[in-house]
């Protein structure tokens, strides 16, 4: 092997935080590569603190290099003072572990968390001396593979990538091992590649875009079919049956610099069927699989002795739905060790009375801020949405946060929501200052911040079809909120800049002819899109302009039934009607239950894919009204009531749930 | 009960700054299980008190830190095991004794370090002549987000060159990747102490000082004692001393 260290080494005292490149952490890996094994480089698009803690990429990182035909490094993208030291000497990327050359792997492997990271894939594989564009590479070239949420419309990437994998990637890295190692000890011949591609594309979950041709009319996408007949029409998630069949990370990494999320992660479920419709997240996630509370307190117990972390994070989309949550919190807290007792992180926290008790339970030393996320401002377009919290919820939980000794808030809302109306904008404001003249009853200190972001609706979500605001749309709302906030005393406002979220939008529901556009913005200089300070939305609109694409086609166009998605023959196991129904119902203000504890809608996942739901408690959890706009504050004893499907007609379901 | 602990940090860990070392230190002690006392306060953290805080990239062999033990601890020689053992590559215990609880702290009480410097600049030897004829030595330096114009002259203890041969204590891996002649300084830490990357712009007037300066490493901290510098840890009375 040939280590790139003694060339990084004299540049990394010119750079900043050279620590991001030096690998040896704790839980680091000792790679031992050799003949038929297949060295993936799994890549993070993002800096070295932003990239550290992603557990999707630790976990495979972990069971990679447990194969005896597999060896895993990890990568993240340079600095841009760095990156400048490296093309100016010709320094190829590196991986961290043993600094080796990215030419020396088999795949090159990106996980994706958010779309905005898509150039700097482009930069990473550039940087490591491969073309951009997938049709030119060779088959000296590694195979480049893109995973993680982001990576649910592809298209946008389709030129670019080999392969994209849909959903978990613990079982399916196997698979795609399996195809890899044979093409290798085959010697990777002239014209290989597009043959190793079509195996790749037999394997559920993993897609491979230039198997596929896309028919346009116009704008419009008319069919996307697969080119062979042994190419899947439809390629659906992965999903793993049962957590507790993962205990990953067993050796959770411990970086020696500061990292974005400096303390042990330990997942405690995966998936969420709160059924919040904005929420891409929860619905490719599905169905929820708890990991066993034992298990949990394990990973917890073995993680924080073998880091020396002393607070643990209990990882999920909404963690105080873990039925076992209460248990595991109360084992943790009372157990101090030599150097103090551990303390517990609860991020994701349901917005309930109940809720904030738990947090209070386990926050040590001073309480400083806390975070809810209502979403919306009235009540109406929380129904619309499915966050089905009520005032009463919120306001419960903020009583009992300022109670307990916190004295800041934040609270968090999309804006440029369907159907939201200034009523609504202006209603985040509303909350904000009741939250503000319940904290003032405890501390003269109480101040409440709204951080108000753009809405960019999402592929498979009910929102699909919606025509996001456009940046002119979003600033009025945003001046609203901060125009009613100037009369409130004590509410601070944030948000998050509209001309990202346009360019957001460009990428989410884009189709395979953006990935012209995503070219020319990192051809331009545009990377670390996510980076305000590098972000430049002229960029993006010149290139859709030089593109001849138009903005409002992509963005802000209502899209109707007969729509044809770029991810149209890509499934996160949610029906299509499904979908179309659960749109219906929001423009109706129709709520939507939990599935979790009552009877099945049929979404789609579970009965695809032969899986369920594993929840240890039949039963919802105590506190608030749990989502349901329903008094549920006694929890198990009182299990949520069934209601009727919602549909276009069924408006007093969800008025009944008020007050 | 307190401790002063000695340790070295050598190679790729070295490219970790000063906030990284205390964050790994607390890891540390975790990990080895040791009885460190907490502060109070609305942030309990553990009781540790470091020395002067090393150049982010800068290596050494004499690195301290002070902890407070919640209970004795009899068996140093288990205590620095455990915490080699706990320690991440590159970073390992070279000492540990009792101290006093009225002890000064490291901050104030070291005067000058001594510094190995690998440069890679023309005619060192000749410049390091110049430096230690002249009366003056100005540089212009950053001190708290103000640049400054400095005569260092009277911090500058002792310079000269060396060789790998007459410097037993370069650890190996050093002499194979350092390139560049090599010299040994002593800069003052009192007052507004001198770094080593402003005596390479003293050297080398008008450089990026680590263009030139290609390694660097700490081997020595002092303390003034009844007018003679003594090296910090042998300063005071042992009660214990462990060679590790």
């Amino acid at each position: 092997m040939s280590s790139l260290w003694s060339r990084l080494e004299p540049l990394l005292a010119r750079v900043r935080k050279p620590a991001r490149y030096i690998g040896c952490e704790d839980g680091a890996a000792s790679p031992q590569h050799g003949h038929g094994k297949v060295a993936w480089l799994l890549a993070y698009p993002d800096v070295y603190e932003v990239g550290l803690p992603n557990q999707g990429l630790q976990i495979l990182y972990e069971i990679l290099n447990e194969r005896p035909d597999a060896v895993a490094e990890r990568s993240y993208a340079p600095w841009v003072d760095l990156e400048k030291l490296m093309r100016e000497r010709g320094i190829p990327l590196f991986s961290v572990d043993t600094h080796r050359s990215a030419d020396e792997f088999d795949i090159l492997a990106f996980n994706l968390s958010a779309e905005l990271v898509y150039t700097n894939v482009l930069n990473m594989v550039d940087l490591a001396g491969f073309p951009v564009r997938a049709d030119q590479r060779r088959p000296e070239h590694p195979l480049v593979i893109i995973g993680g949420h982001a990576a649910f419309n592809p298209e946008p990437m389709a030129d670019f990538i080999d392969c994209a994998v849909l959903g978990e990637g613990e079982e399916v890295i196997g698979e795609i091992t399996d195809v890899v190692r044979e093409w290798k000890s085959s010697g990777r011949t002239e014209g290989s590649r597009s043959a190793v591609l079509r195996r790749l594309a037999q394997i559920p979950g993993v897609y491979v875009p230039s198997m596929y041709d896309v028919e346009y009319d116009g704008d419009r996408v008319v069919g996307i079919t697969p080119a062979y007949p042994d190419v899947p029409e439809l390629v659906t998630k992965r999903t793993v049956s049962d957590l507790g069949q993962w205990q990953y990370p067993k050796r959770p990494l411990a970086p020696l610099t500061e990292v974005v999320h400096d303390r042990l992660a330990v997942e405690v479920f995966r998936g969420c069927t709160r059924g919040c419709r904005f929420c891409q997240a929860g619905m490719i996630t599905r169905p929820v699989r708890e990991r066993p509370a034992e298990q949990v307190r394990t990973m917890i117990t073995e993680g924080l002795k073998r880091t020396g972390y002393n607070e643990v994070s209990l990882t999920s989309l909404s963690t105080a739905d873990f039925s076992g949550i209460e248990s595991v919190v109360t084992s943790i807290v009372p157990d101090p060790t030599a150097c103090g007792a551990p303390t517990v992180s609860l991020p994701s926290l349901r917005v309930d009375a109940f809720t904030v008790g738990l947090a209070a339970k386990v926050a040590s030393g001073r309480r400083s801020g806390l975070t809810f996320a209502p979403e919306a401002g009235t009540w109406r377009l929380r129904t619309v949405i499915n966050k089905l919290i009520t005032e009463d919820d919120l306001y419960g939980a903020v009583e009992s946060a300022f109670s307990s000794g916190w004295s800041r808030m934040k609270l968090y809302f999309l804006t440029g929501l369907p159907t939201e109306t200034d009523v609504d904008t202006e209603g985040i404001v509303d909350l904000a200052a009741g939250c503000v003249s319940i904290g003032k009853k405890h501390t003269n200190r109480a101040s409440v911040t709204v951080s108000v972001g753009g809405f960019v609706p999402k592929a498979h979500t009910p929102f699909q079809w919606f025509g996001q605001n456009g940046v002119p749309e979003l600033r009025r709302k945003i001046g609203l909120v901060r125009e009613a906030a100037s009369k409130a005393k004590g509410v601070q406002v944030k948000w998050h800049d509209p001309a990202a979220t346009l360019a957001e939008g460009i990428a989410s529901r884009g189709d395979r002819r953006v990935g012209a556009v995503i070219e020319r913005v990192w051809r331009a200089g545009g990377t670390f899109q996510e980076w305000s300070e590098f972000f430049d939305l002229d960029r993006w609109l010149d290139a859709m302009a030089a593109e001849g694409l138009s903005v409002d086609w992509y963005v802000t166009r209502h899209r109707d039934e007969n729509e044809v998605f770029p991810w149209h023959h890509l499934s996160a196991g949610l029906h299509h009607d499904f979908l179309w129904q659960d749109w219906r119902s929001a423009l109706a203000e129709a709520g939507l239950e939990d599935c979790r504890w009552t009877p099945c809608y049929d979404c789609g996942v579970c009965t695809g894919d032969g899986l369920e739901h594993i929840v240890a408690s039949p039963v919802a959890p105590a506190g608030g009204s749990q989502g349901t706009g329903q008094n549920l504050t006694f929890g198990g004893s009182v299990p949520i009531t069934l209601r009727p499907k919602p549909s276009l007609v069924n408006h007093d379901v969800v008025s009944a749930g008020r007050g | 009960m307190k401790v002063r602990v000695s340790y070295s940090k050598l190679g790729k860990i070295r490219f970790t700054g000063h906030r990284d070392v205390a964050r790994i230190w607390e890891r540390t002690l975790r990990k080895a299980e040791v009885p460190v006392a907490m502060s109070t306060g609305f942030t309990p953290r553990l009781k540790m008190a470091f020395g002067l805080a090393l150049p982010t990239g800068a290596e050494s062999l004499v690195e301290l830190l002070d902890v407070t033990l919640a209970d004795d601890v009899d068996d140093l020689e288990s205590l620095v095991r455990r915490l080699d053992e706990s320690l991440p590559v590159g970073m390992a215990v070279t000492g540990i004794r009792e101290c006093g609880p009225s002890e000064v702290s490291l901050q104030e009480d070291v005067v000058a370090t001594t510094w190995v410097m690998a440069i890679d600049a023309a005619d060192v030897s000749g410049n390091i002549d110049r430096l230690n004829a002249a009366c003056e030595v100005w540089v212009d330096r950053e001190r708290k987000g103000e640049s400054r114009r400095d005569d260092i002259r009277s911090g500058i203890l002792g310079l000269r060159t060396i060789s790998t041969e007459t410097s037993e204590l370069l650890p190996p891996l050093w002499l194979g990747e350092s390139s560049g002649v090599l010299i040994e300084a002593t800069l003052t830490t009192a007052g507004r102490g001198i770094r080593p990357t402003e005596l390479v712009e003293a050297l080398v007037p008008g450089c990026e000082p680590w263009n030139h300066l290609t390694r660097v490493l700490r081997i020595n901290q002092m303390i003034e004692r009844d007018g003679e510098h003594v090296d910090v840890l042998s300063a005071r009375p042992a009660h214990t001393e462990v060679g590790a």
